[in-house]
């Protein structure tokens, strides 16, 4: 069967790679309508990307928190869960681990980081189990919840950063600076000063643990079960409210410690408003890695070199940074359009009978497990 | 609509030529011709996994043959299932394809809705299925949900479905498999009455009996290779049978030895209520002794379902109170049941039985994952459950035999071997058994059936629910029959007759 999985995968990865093509294309138009080059341009993009030490351990830095969202809302997938949410549990994470970070004083440097991350992990897991338990206990959808929780938690933080028992004094609405037993520390043996920090390391375990999980673990078993047919897993003794409230709750830590990444890592205080959107962009993330966790690596990669590139395109070119923003828009889309095609033709193949289509054993988020 | 169809006489209904497909793995048509004149019933049988459903997709368009070429009414057929459907061929699948959240008049009007350009006319297609049902004897409520019904109704909205839309050329991949006697009687007046009117009719099924009562000629499929096409007169059972296997089949295996267990599953007075608000069970009571094999026979939708699922912890009942040895279940949950010894086999297998992402080991595991030898702690032993599931692979005959493929691919009656084989290894004190053979070829059947009695010669007390009398018959220690959610008799064997039971199963009072 070896030969059918390698050619499973690159027939995977050409599929995950459409999007992107189709988006370098449409952006390629745009940009000759802008009256510049789009070779030059995306050359400039790739160079901005991964042209230097520097630049790469920027984009690896822009990836990180991406790692972490992307994984947590792939994880909801499997068990059938949209978690939304993933912007909002980074914030709160994120606030935790800044409150751990400059209130608790005299811990030895590594514990206090653990201390500051687990405290992140936590109000991420409290912020993914009110969604969870609402969803097993009542039935409400946590679509609507998860997207109610994001605003909760941007105003909560807001409102908590200009309480003075956490502002540090000043105009600027952040809290105190956090200790410098907390930081965590960057990847300074690239060179001074680098970009990226621990926080990676945190994140490429986490990536393993949930991929571990779900191929290997008891629990996996049961968060794909239900994912997949909850009246099956339920007949089979299986508690689906028990799988979906702890799933959501592991999916909100996991969104949480991008928070505590971002501001351990590269803040080292809450700023507010926090820098939006790595909740969102997890989402995309995880479409694009058809929920694999291992997948999320590379998914990421691609998301962080879109936004690190972008530097480069706006000094050396006439085109405006924007540009990446506008490609990712579009990659995004062209992602959805396929998942949404996807959809259909599984659809088509169950319901339409016996099971048509010829298709032997991919499947959409199976990935390498099993 | 459908075309007025062409009475070229000397042209097929339907003729495919040389068509062959292939699977990753499975050559699952291997170079078939077959020829169905108009007129005509048209049987195919052939083992599971012979290629049957496979070749009636290619026909009705959803699956494109690698190789070879298909006429329906002369015209050559090509994609898209609708079209072909508007040349009037109407298809029902052995899977169903109908719409849960729909009702049923919904359902049977999909595609062909009345009314005007813009508003739905629900009214008049209510109307309409009643009317249609009560031709050809096929009772439904009209404005009942569909995954709120029984298999058994869900066949009928199926069958209602093609006859609505008054296609010429109709395909029934296995439909009598839920059916009780005298509806299989009727569906049989109306296709006999269809043909009159000259359509023409396609069946698939697994029960040589009905073959020979009902059909013209009759195509036999052998691992995806046509080995006979013959007309009816021209052959009978032991012939077809013989055909279809490769080799002779013995007679199955009977009941012997009397019950003297103690009573194990308990139920008295039982009531639910089902998803639509009425009475689904209205004071249940029976008993199942160990190494008894009580059969339930009745007509489906009469509270079959609802009794399945109240007595494995997935609905609750309203009243009434379930026993499992000396232990009360109130309150249980499923997995409550089932660390008891409760054992079902699901009346619907893609709905409750697999997982159809999930590869053929992991559902064979599937409510035993967290036990050892499959589970170590939290971590699963895939080893354990490749060698469990390779062992029952080989036992219950489950084609393609590799643990890694996925379910979705595997054939009906295939996916019905993974759920019987996966229950029985589970070595239950009780074991619910709701049509376990449904879809299962004759050699599956038997081999079923031998295991429901090695299961009840081990002491395990069995409730067998099923529409086919001749299976419950054969099986059952006692029978009782179910009616709008009430027993209406419970007989000894001896007792038993098709007669007497069909009296029971309409309702008359022992
Ligand atoms: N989508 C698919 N992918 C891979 N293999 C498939 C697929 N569909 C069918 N097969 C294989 O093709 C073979 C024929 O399947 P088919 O469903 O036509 O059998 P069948 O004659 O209808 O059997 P049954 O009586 O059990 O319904 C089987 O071995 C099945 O595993
Ligand atoms: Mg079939």
């Amino acid at each position: 069967m070896k030969d059918l999985s390698i050619r499973r995968i690159v027939r995977e990865l050409g599929q995950a790679l459409l999007p992107l093509a189709l988006a370098l294309a449409v952006g390629a138009v745009i940009i000759l309508a802008i009256g510049e080059n789009p070779l030059t341009v995306f050359g400039l993009m790739l160079r901005g990307s991964f042209g230097s030490l520097r630049r790469l351990s920027g984009t690896l830095q822009e990836a990180s928190p991406m790692i972490f969202t992307g994984v947590s809302v792939a994880l909801a997938f499997r068990a059938g869960l949209f978690n939304i949410g993933a912007e909002g549990q980074l914030l709160i994470g994120g606030f935790a681990a800044a409150w751990a970070g400059f209130a608790l004083t005299g811990l030895p440097g590594p514990l206090h980081v653990v201390f500051c991350v687990v405290a992140a992990a936590a109000a991420g897991l409290v912020w993914g189990l009110i969604p969870g338990i609402l969803k097993a206990r009542l039935g409400v959808h946590e679509v609507i919840n998860t997207i109610m929780l994001n605003y909760v938690a941007l105003s909560l933080t807001n409102f908590l950063v200009g309480h003075p028992y956490f502002k540090e004094p000043g105009q600027i609405p952040q809290t105190r600076d956090i200790a410098a037993s907390s930081v965590l520390p960057r990847f300074e043996f690239l060179y001074a000063h680098a970009k990226v920090n621990a926080g990676l390391w945190v994140a490429l375990a986490v990536m393993v643990a949930v991929g571990y999980l779900l191929a290997r673990t008891r629990y996996g078993f049961e968060i794909k079960a239900v994912g997949y047919n909850p009246e099956a897993s339920e007949a089979a003794g299986i508690s689906k409210s028990r799988v979906i409230w702890t799933t959501m709750g592991l999916s909100g830590a996991i969104a949480g410690l991008a928070g505590a990444e971002q501001v351990l890592g590269v803040f080292r205080c809450f700023v507010s408003p926090f820098p939006f959107g790595y909740g969102f962009v997890g989402i995309a993330v995880a479409l694009l890695a058809r929920n694999n966790p291992l997948a999320v690596l590379p998914a990421a990669l691609i998301f962080g070199a879109l936004t690190s590139g972008a530097q480069e395109v706006d000094v050396h070119s006439g085109t405006p940074r924007e540009i990446t923003v506008v490609l990712q828009g579009i990659f995004v889309l062209f992602i959805a359009c396929e998942f949404v095609l996807r959809r259909k033709r599984r659809v088509g193949e169950t319901e339409g009978g016996p099971k048509a289509g010829g298709k032997g054993r991919e499947e959409e988020g199976r990935g390498e497990d099993g | 609509m459908t075309e007025p169809s062409t009475t070229n006489p000397t042209a097929l209904a339907v003729e495919m030529r040389r068509v062959t497909k292939q699977f990753p793995g499975v050559l699952a048509n291997d170079c078939i011709n077959l020829q169905v004149a108009y007129g005509e019933i048209h049987a195919i049988i052939g083992e599971n996994g012979a290629g049957k459903s496979t070749l009636m997709s290619v026909l009705s368009g959803l699956l494109k043959a690698d190789e070879g070429e298909v006429l329906l009414k002369g015209h050559p057929v090509r994609g898209r299932p609708h079209l072909v459907s508007r040349r009037g061929l109407g298809m029902v699948y052995q899977h169903f394809m109908l719409v849960p959240n729909f009702t049923v008049a919904e359902n049977v009007i999909l595609g062909n809705e009345p009314g005007d350009r813009v508003h739905l006319d629900l009214r008049a297609a209510e109307e309409a299925v009643r009317r249609l049902g009560q031709d050809y004897g096929l009772n439904l409520d009209p404005a009942a949900r569909i995954e709120d019904l029984s298999v058994g109704e869900q066949q009928r909205v199926e069958i209602l479905k093609v006859l609505y839309r008054g296609s010429d050329v109709i395909v029934l991949d296995e439909p009598t498999q839920v059916l009780t006697l005298q509806e299989k009687n009727e569906l049989f007046e109306t296709l006999r009455c269809l043909v009159r009117d000259g359509r023409t009719i396609i069946f698939i099924t697994h029960h040589l009996e009905e073959v020979m009562a009902l059909s013209d000629r009759v195509t036999v499929l052998r691992r995806g290779r046509v080995v006979a096409s013959l007309a009816i007169q021209d052959t009978d059972i032991a012939t077809l049978a013989q055909l279809m296997v490769g080799r002779e089949i013995g007679p199955g295996e009977k009941r012997t030895g009397d019950v003297t267990g103690d009573v194990v599953l308990e139920v008295s007075d039982l009531t639910a209520v089902s998803e639509r608000g009425l009475q689904a069970l209205d004071g249940v009571s029976f008993g199942v002794r160990g190494g008894e094999i009580l059969g339930l026979a009745g007509v489906e939708g009469n509270g079959q379902r609802e009794l399945v699922e109240t007595l494995t912890g997935l609905r609750i009942p309203s009243g009434g109170e379930i026993r499992i040895g000396d232990q009360s279940t109130h309150g249980w949950s499923p997995r409550q049941f089932l660390e008891a010894g409760v054992a079902v086999i699901p009346e619907n297998r893609r709905v409750r039985g697999v997982v159809e992402p999930f590869t053929i080991a992991e559902n064979l595991v599937l409510g035993r994952h967290w036990k050892r030898p499959f589970s170590k702690g939290w971590v699963l032993d895939l080893g354990a459950m490749e060698a469990e599931a390779k062992s029952l692979i080989s036992d219950f005959g489950i084609v393609p035999p590799d643990p890694e493929i996925l379910v979705r691919t595997l054939s009906g009656g295939n996916q019905q071997r993974v759920v019987v084989a996966r229950e029985l290894a589970k070595k239950p004190v009780v074991l619910i058994a709701a049509h376990p053979t449904r879809g299962l070829d004759i050699a599956g059947r038997q081999f079923a059936h031998s295991c429901l009695l090695r299961e009840r010669s081990l002491g395990a007390a069995i409730l067998l629910v099923s529409s086919d009398l001749e299976e419950i018959l054969d099986l059952g220690d006692r029978i009782a029959v179910i009616f709008e959610g009430r027993i209406t008799g419970i007989l000894p064997r001896e007792e038993a007759s098709e007669g007497k039971l069909g009296l029971l199963m309409v309702g008359a009072r022992r």
